[in-house]
């Protein structure tokens, strides 16, 4: 059982955690996970480390409610505790001074670029973080990224706050500027993540993304998380979780993170039905 | 020489028993155990036909030499405590050995009553044991030896790991098991389907290794959590008993397709993640109930998937095997199971391709069928493709149980462990040291994918070594 030393929202729907888990705390490095269940009869379920602090032994965590285990685990508060917490999982980034490195964060992923982003600038790079919302609110952890980036740009889609438009769109006018880039990092939706590829394809830019399938064990013994890279047959725990751009087959990631969309559906009704009914046997 | 007023004649003549089970039309649509066991009655009877032969042959047959005639004598005589008793001496989980050994290419297959008639029923017996313990005691601890002060860390928690902690603990060592998953049993967990191993049992005789004095460290994926290297600055010795967890794939165009599973997954989300008590439990799985599901395979494995779909209301459950079923490494229990369950055998037929909607969801496969060749290496003879015999199945769920390879987290993160090219842990045959002093290992990650009763036998054999190495370490 790990405890929660802090937890608050950052942004509707999405909490940030601080957990103990000193071990974890000391070896965890940029780009890998963890894996938690939230109770005995839980899921296990992946969740990027965002950050960590070997003295006090806490990892924080930043978790978007978008169903019954997140939504769950959104309910908890300091001092209470997680069931079972395990990692640090995946190989880490691959960190070098490549030059200027642009981080590219869209939604919650700004919370699975932020560890990257700060470990590209500790190489030495120059590096310019895009954080990417739908909406003002969603913009997340931009004080944090501009204190470990050089130059920071929020985009939203609505324009109801910095840059209107899509994060690709501020990356397409940086090359426009004739901004040199030597690498990207991108994190989010799937639908994002490939359209940066696709901007920096013709550029020849290294674009590294982080994939996120389904996953089980995390330790590389089911292959539920197997991706298609470079034609090839990837398990994203072990093998990744991340990856070149320009190889990745996101059409097949799509189809395969929907394998369970209806029992999603229906696990997560299941749990606010049995929500109402401990309510209301708690007002009667 | 007679024996309780009866004669080795006259013993040799009783009938083998059989074990009552639940009837297959009921047992295939719950996740009750099938095997219901022996009565005290039936029990004893059995106990009856051995006939405690001065130089057993069974006892050389059980790769961890539990002395048979003699736990059966207290059966026979009605002390099944004694009888449970004997048994520990030599098995820290009798009632899962006594369900999931093939008894029939081990300790049954030399039995001398077997040669005119069925050889003693030793597994149901032993099962019988430990289960009447478990049920009228609670489980019994075994003696232990007084404190040594050495330390040993186990690396994994399944049967090699077990059977490790259980000799050593008694040895009087210090013992702490490191496991990656959330539950301690490995295979027994994850692996092997409630209805022929019920969860409870493991988790019985795990307890009793706890209250024996051994320490349970879940969620440690050593490697990453810790590195072995870490351990030994800590440890006085280490055992690694990882087993053999990649899985392999068939490697065929569809694989990716949503419905296809590697048995790891399949039967890790039913059995360790209770995805058949959805949406009670959290894990999900594809919803079966009405679907056509094949599995590609012929090892228990490959069973345990094919009834796990059936018991999930599958339509269809259908083996899918290169091979015939003589080649098959299943137990000839869990095939004639599976029969009486209504699993469908498809022999000498191989899988070619997926095929799946635009969607990507699976919909069919396309069998190559075979005929039996030339022998290959192995001597078995080898399935040659038939031109043109081409077949296309509709299904909506694949499962591949065509074995496991070693996982490298282990030996990737520590260099001067000697591996072959499989990945599997170079031993010595005797005493399961590998290349980096202190370090042991056995079970699955030293000889590929076999047995649990052969993975306990490795776990003692490095008991005994690593028991000699803590108490004087200059003879690495």
């Amino acid at each position: 059982m790990n405890k929660i030393i802090e937890a608050r929202f950052l942004a509707p729907d999405i909490k940030l955690f601080k957990i103990e888990a000193s071990k974890i705390a000391q070896k965890r490095k940029a780009g890998q996970f963890i894996i938690l269940r939230v109770h005995p009869d839980g899921e296990r379920i992946p969740l990027t480390i965002a950050d960590s602090n070997s003295k006090d032994g806490t990892i924080t965590i930043i978790v978007q409610g978008v169903g019954k285990t997140t939504k769950q685990l959104n309910t908890l508060e300091a001092g209470e505790y997680i069931q079972d917490l395990v990692g640090p999982l995946g190989k880490p980034s691959d960190i070098e001074n490549f030059g200027t490195a642009v981080s590219i964060g869209g939604g919650v992923g700004t919370a699975i670029a932020f560890p990257t982003a700060k470990a590209l600038k500790e190489a030495g790079n120059h590096v310019i973080s895009i954080i990417g919302g739908r909406t003002k609110e969603l913009v997340l952890l931009e004080d944090e990224m501009r204190a470990v980036c050089d130059e920071v740009y929020p985009t939203t889609d609505d324009g109801s706050y910095g840059y209107h438009g899509f994060v690709t769109n501020k990356l397409q006018d940086l090359l426009n500027e004739g901004r040199k880039i030597d690498f990207v990092l991108a994190i989010g939706p799937i639908p994002m993540m490939s359209a940066v590829a696709e901007v920096t394809r013709p550029h020849g830019i290294r674009t590294v993304v982080s994939l996120n399938p389904i996953m089980v064990d995390g330790t590389g013994m089911c292959g539920g998380c197997r991706a298609i890279v470079d034609d090839k047959t990837v398990f994203v725990c072990v093998d990744g979780p991340e990856f070149d751009a320009h190889k990745v087959n996101f059409n097949i990631l799509t189809k395969r993170n929907r394998m369970y969309l209806l029992q999603e559906k229906v696990s997560y009704e299941h749990y606010c039905k049995l929500e109402r009914k401990i309510k209301e046997e708690v007002e009667v | 020489m007679e024996m309780a007023g009866i004669t080795p004649k006259e013993r040799m003549a009783i009938q083998r028993h059989h074990m009552l089970e639940q009837d297959p039309d009921v047992r295939n649509k719950n996740f009750s155990e099938v095997n219901l066991g022996y009565t005290v009655e039936l029990a004893k009877e059995e106990a009856l036909r051995c006939i405690q032969c001065k130089k057993p042959l069974c006892i050389d047959g059980c790769p961890v030499t539990i002395n048979i005639p003699a736990f059966i004598k207290k059966i026979e005589e009605g002390d099944f405590k004694a009888a449970a008793a004997i048994l520990k001496k030599d098995n820290a989980l009798p009632a899962v050995c006594g369900r999931v050994c093939p008894q029939e290419e081990q300790c049954e297959k030399v039995c001398i009553v077997g040669r005119k008639n069925a050889p003693v029923a030793i597994g149901y017996l032993e099962r019988f044991a430990a289960d009447w313990e478990r049920e009228n005691l609670g489980i019994q601890l075994a003696e232990k030896k007084p404190s040594s002060g050495k330390k040993v860390a186990i690396v994994g928690g399944g049967p090699a790991g077990l059977s490790c902690a259980g000799d050593l603990i008694q040895m009087g060592h210090d013992v702490t098991v490191f496991e990656a998953l959330h539950e301690i049993g490995g295979v027994l967990i994850y692996g092997i389907p409630e209805f022929r191993l019920p969860k409870a049992i493991v988790k019985a005789e795990v307890e009793g290794l706890k209250q024996m004095g051994v320490e349970f460290r879940t969620n440690s994926v050593i490697g990453l959590t810790d590195t072995v290297d870490e351990l030994l600055q800590e440890y006085d010795a280490i055992f690694i008993g990882v087993g053999a967890g990649l899985p392999y794939f068939l490697n065929i165009p569809g694989e990716q397709l949503n419905g296809v599973y590697s048995s790891n997954e399949y039967l890790t989300r039913v059995n360790l993640m209770k995805a058949y008590d959805f949406p009670r439990s959290d894990t999900p799985m594809f919803n079966i109930e009405g679907k056509r599901v094949a599995v590609f395979g012929g090892g228990n494995t490959a069973m345990d998937a094919v009834r796990t779909s059936l018991r999930l209301g599958a339509t269809r459950g259908m083996i899918i095997y290169r091979r015939t079923e003589t080649e098959m490494p299943a137990r000839i229990e869990e095939i004639q199971h599976a029969k009486e369950e209504g699993v469908e055998f498809m022999l000498l037929a191989g899988p070619l391709e997926f095929h799946g909607t635009e969607d990507g969801w699976l919909r069919s496969v396309t069998i190559q069928k075979m005929e039996l060749g030339e022998p290959d290496a192995s001597g078995r003879r080898r399935p040659v493709p038939i031109e043109g015999a081409i077949e296309e199945i509709p299904i909506e769920v694949a499962v591949i149980a065509i074995g496991n390879g070693s996982n490298p987290i282990i030996s990737k993160t520590t260099p001067d462990l000697n591996v072959n090219k499989w990945g599997n842990i170079l031993v010595d045959e005797n005493t399961m040291k590998s290349s980096k002093k202190g370090v042991f290992a056995g079970g699955d990650i030293v000889t590929g994918g076999a047995t649990v009763i052969l993975a306990m036998g490795a776990g003692r054999k490095a008991a005994k070594a690593i028991d000699e190495y803590v108490k004087n370490k200059d003879i690495w």
